[in-house]
Formats: structure tokens, sequence, C-alpha cells
């Protein structure tokens, strides 16, 4: 089973627009919206939700006002200003303490630490998973609730769950639409993949964050392809970042023109594919070729990628 | 770098498949119960290693319960994952040998410096390091104290987000009329609300897509402050890396008037 994760490094690059068309392109594909905070790949695929799972991650840490002697112990251990001096009164005190749950860890400090037991550590819902159907193939897909954290648990939860449909419905590529940056919750879509696409812009922005996160397959150890969206845009950047990548050991797998079609096709709520044969969607066609291509080549990844997952079983 | 971080990486393979074989013969559930473990308890996994014991307890204690794993013990090693520290603290409040002590960790870079009258903080999170939260608060405790502060924000409403519009006096979010730039703004729409910040919206690109994002934001009464128009030339400009309010005048007339309405105090 191969894993295929698209990412960006910069936000809006066109990567969604590009998963959405290589879903409708690959024929036994699973896919993952892995950009957890801002899913999109809905918008295009339209999913028919079959299964729908709450996520639960890490605890969030609540005050009982009744219980609450107000000694503010709690507020002296929290390290993450998320003790507040002022809940409602009670039979004892005139004022308790308040926990802001949007600020807490969920470390648990204030709750081992409270000698009147007056604190409650709860599992906290973060969001919701789903596994559906669209007309491209299954997708597992979440919804992050706001401010909810945990957002790289909930991706290694969406990949593994692809790998479970995968298997059962025996199909052979998964296909995941990464999230901008660096942090938690690209490294978690990252560990393991099979190939990273990398769609780029040439902008001088797009260049830095494309180093930023290529450093990052690097260091995880997935082989990278990349592709340049709105090429044309500035072809001097174009060839810079080609130029970069060529040295960084990632194969250059395509341009993008900029099209207007793009647009279109995503207010069509279409695949660029599906909406339309200018010459984005031509370019996304020739793309998708080479990144099979790609993928085939990097088994040794792959192979690291299976007796990690054995692992963590 | 990375020769010896590929190396410990199949090293760390190895001994994972090596745990799996022990975990098989001998499952830690089985271990921990016979030990004693119940719902509720909090149990520290002292020397986790890759957390085989760890997940079991936490299966055992339930969720009242639980498990510490940030720290591990390899031979008489002890080793602590700086990846996982939350710098909560819990660690040094328990230990009975006062032997943990605290550390700066540096996790990225700090810069400041100015563009003409423009003063600049920059904050760049090393690569592979998973918290940004710490890095941002950084940069804002290091912005100068002047009459007008921007924050660039990340995308998302995630916690890198939340820890860079908290305290804020008005929220500015950017979209474009189309169903991902629609549905985006609707998320950052709740988490504004849910922070209790002012808001408002500006359209860029308003020309390119549909009229969903105005229709949106009658229907909440959320206030658009400018639009943009879309422009290949603004595209261009930035892809080389300069100022669409330098290079393109008519886009430079909507900013400044967006500037305007947001010093002229306007109720959003």
């Amino acid at each position: 089973m191969k894993e295929l994760v698209v990412i960006s490094g910069k936000g809006g690059t066109g990567k969604t627009s590009v998963v959405a068309s290589f879903a409708s392109l690959a024929e036994k594909a699973v896919l993952v919206d892995c950009d957890v905070d801002a899913a999109d790949l809905h918008l295009v695929l339209q999913p028919r939700t079959l299964r729908r799972e709450d996520f639960t991650a890490g605890s969030k840490a609540r005050i009982k006002p009744g219980h609450c002697t107000a000694c503010g112990k709690c507020e002296e251990l929290c390290r993450f200003d998320a003790v507040y001096f002022d809940g409602p009164g009670n039979g004892k005190v005139p004022k308790t303490f308040r926990v802001d749950t949007i600020a807490c860890e969920g470390c648990g400090v204030c709750f081992d630490f409270c000698a009147e037991k007056a604190i409650d550590f709860a599992p906290a819902v973060c969001g919701q998973w789903f596994v559906s159907q669209t007309r491209c193939g299954p997708m597992v897909h979440a919804r992050l609730g706001v401010a909810a954290e945990n957002s790289g648990k909930l991706v290694t939860q969406l990949r593994r769950t692809a790998q479970q449909v995968a298997a059962q419905q025996k199909r052979d590529l998964i296909l995941c639409d990464g999230s901008p940056g660096i942090g938690c919750p690209v490294i978690a879509s990252l560990t393991g993949a099979s190939l990273a696409l990398f769609v780029v812009e040439p902008t001088a922005s797009g260049q830095h964050d494309f180093l930023r996160v290529a450093q990052l397959t690097m260091q995880l150890g997935v082989p990278g392809a990349m592709a340049v969206n709105k090429a044309d845009l500035n072809g001097e950047v174009t060839r810079d970042l080609e130029e970069l990548a060529g040295q960084r050991g990632i194969a250059v797998v395509g341009r993008i023109p900029y099209d207007p079609a793009v647009t279109r096709a995503q207010i069509a709520r279409k695949t660029v594919v599906e909406a339309s044969d200018g010459p984005a969607a031509q370019a996304i066609r020739s793309l998708w070729a080479k990144t099979q291509e790609r993928l085939h080549l990097s088994l040794p990844a792959a192979v690291g990628g299976l007796v990690q997952l054995a692992a963590q079983e | 770098m990375t020769e010896p971080l590929s190396q410990s990486n199949l090293g760390f393979r190895l001994m994972s498949l090596m745990f799996c074989v022990r975990d098989w013969l001998r499952p830690p559930t089985r271990i921990l119960q016979e030990s004693g473990v119940r719902p509720g308890m909090a149990v520290l996994d002292f020397g986790c290693g890759r957390g085989g014991f760890s997940l079991a307890a936490a299966s055992l204690v339930g969720p009242e319960g639980h498990v510490y794993g940030a720290i591990a013990c390899v031979g008489r090693q002890t080793l602590i994952f700086t990846e996982l520290c939350h710098a909560c603290g819990g660690c040094l409040l328990v230990c009975p040998e006062g032997a943990i002590r605290e550390v700066p960790k540096p996790i990225g870079r700090l810069r400041t410096g100015a563009s003409g009258p423009v003063q600049f903080v920059e904050g760049v999170l090393n690569v592979g390091e998973a918290m940004s939260p710490p890095a941002i608060r950084a940069v804002k405790g290091s912005a100068p104290d002047v009459e007008l502060t921007v924050l660039d924000c990340p995308p998302g409403t995630s916690c890198p987000v939340i820890e860079s519009v908290r305290g804020c006096d008005l929220l500015l979010l950017v979209t474009e009329p189309t169903p991902f730039g629609l549905h985006d703004l609707k998320l950052a729409v709740e988490m504004a609300r849910a922070l209790g910040l002012k808001f408002g919206v500006v359209v860029n690109r308003a020309d390119a897509g549909d009229r969903e994002v105005w229709d949106y934001c009658q229907r909440q009464r959320i206030a658009i402050l400018a639009e943009i128009p879309d422009d290949r030339a603004v595209a261009e400009a930035y892809s080389r890396g300069e100022l669409a309010a330098s290079c393109v005048p008519h886009v430079a007339e909507r900013i400044r008037g967006l500037l305007e309405t947001l010093q002229s105090g306007a109720r959003v």
C-alpha cells in the first residue's frame, strides 16, 4: 500500500485542488483530509457520511464551584495562565477560581494538587471524524472543534482509519491532503508516508516555506516530489524553486499554469479535471502520471513506514 | 545532521520490532493488571521507551487516571523526550528527590528589525519542532509598545492561531469569494465569537468568485471593511517579494481606505 501526502508549507497554494483532481484520476484510492484545522476537500467531493465518531484526546480541567475554597493553589501552579479568579461564589467564599478551557493545556497539574478535590479532569471531545463515500472513492475526514488541540493525534487517527479502509476494500493508494506549515499536524501526516508531493507557488514566501517543509521531510526520511502551481506568475522564481528541489533530491514532476478554470471548478464543486480540459487540467493529468511513477520508485520509505506501523500496533 | 538521525531511526525501528515480539509473548496489559493498576490511578511510566506499557496503563486507568511518559529510563540512563514536554512543571512537583531541574530549551529564533518607519518582529520555529505557541508568545512579548501593532496570523483555528489573536483589539478576517474561502471564514468567525473578539471581513480577489461570502456576511451581520479586486499584477508583485500597496495603485488606494476605516474606529 502506498501513501501519498500532498503538502505545501505555505497555505493557499492549490494543494486541495490538486488532491481533488488526483482523487478523480486515481482508480483505487482512499482519500484523507489531514488538514483538520480547515478541511476543504469535502467541499469539492461532497461526501455522504457512513460513519461518525467523536474524537477525544487529552483532558481539560474544570473547577467545581461548589467545592472550591479559593485557596489559589491551581492558579499558582498553572503554567498556562488558564486559571482565573472570577468564578461564581458559594457558601464558603464570595468568589471561586475558574479554568479557561481554551487556554487549558490539559496537563492535569491543578487536578493532582487540588487539596479539596474540587477539580474535574475529564477527556475533552475535540472534534469528530468521519468515514464517507464520495464519487471518487472512500474518504476519511474530520472536523476539529474551534480552538481544539491535538490536531496531530487526530491526523494519526485519520491515517490509521484510512489504512484499515484501504485494507478492507483492497485499495492500494492512500491520498492525503496535508495541512500548511511545519508544525504538529504536518509532522503527523508525513511520518512513514511513501511520498510527499510539494505543491508550491513561485513567490518569495512560497519558496521560503518550501525550503522549511523540505527540510522536515528530509528529517523524517520521506522522499519528495515537487510541482509548481501558477508557474507562469514568475518564471524566474519557478526556475529557482526547481533548482533548489533538485539540490535536495526532490524530483520536479510538473508545472501547473495560472488558470481561472481552477476557481470556476471550485465554485461548481467539481475537481479541475472534471470541470475543464484547459491548461491547468492538462498539467494536472501529466502531473498525476509522473507522481505515480515516483510512487512506484519509493519502496524503501514504504518498507520503513510499514515497520513503524507494525511497531505501533 | 541527516545521517546520525537516520541511523538512530533504524535503531529505533529495530527496537520497536523487538518490543512487538515481547508484547506478543507477555502482554503489558496482563502484567499491569497483575500488579494492581486500577481505574483512576496515576501511573508514572518511568522508563516508558516507546510507550508500550504507557498505552496499556492508559487503557487500565481509564479516563479518570493519568499516565506520564515524557520521561524514559533506558538501562541506567534517564532520558527526557523534550518534544513531548509541554513544560507543565508536574514532574518537578512530584519528584521526591528534587532531581529534576528545568532549563530553557531553544525552539526557534526571534528576529527584530525595521523597514523604514515600520518596526518588525519575527519568530522562526526550528524545523521538526511541533509546538509553536511558546514562540508566538515570545514574538508578541517582544513587540515594541507603539500606537498600532499588526499581527500576521497563521491559517486555521487551532492553538497557534488562538495564541496569536488572544488579546487583540480587532481581528481582520481576510477571505476569498470561493467555497474554500467561505468555509474557512465561517470557522474563523466561530473562533472569533468563542473568544469574544471584535472582527470584520476583508474580501480579497473580490471579483474572482461567487457572491456567497456577501450573503453570509449580511445574514450574520458581519461588516465587510474592504474589497480588493482580483488582479494578476498583485500576484506578480507578491511573487517578486514586493508589496501590492507600492506596485499596484488601485490596490494601494483600497488598502489606504481600509486603514482609514480602522483608524476612524468604525463599528464592527
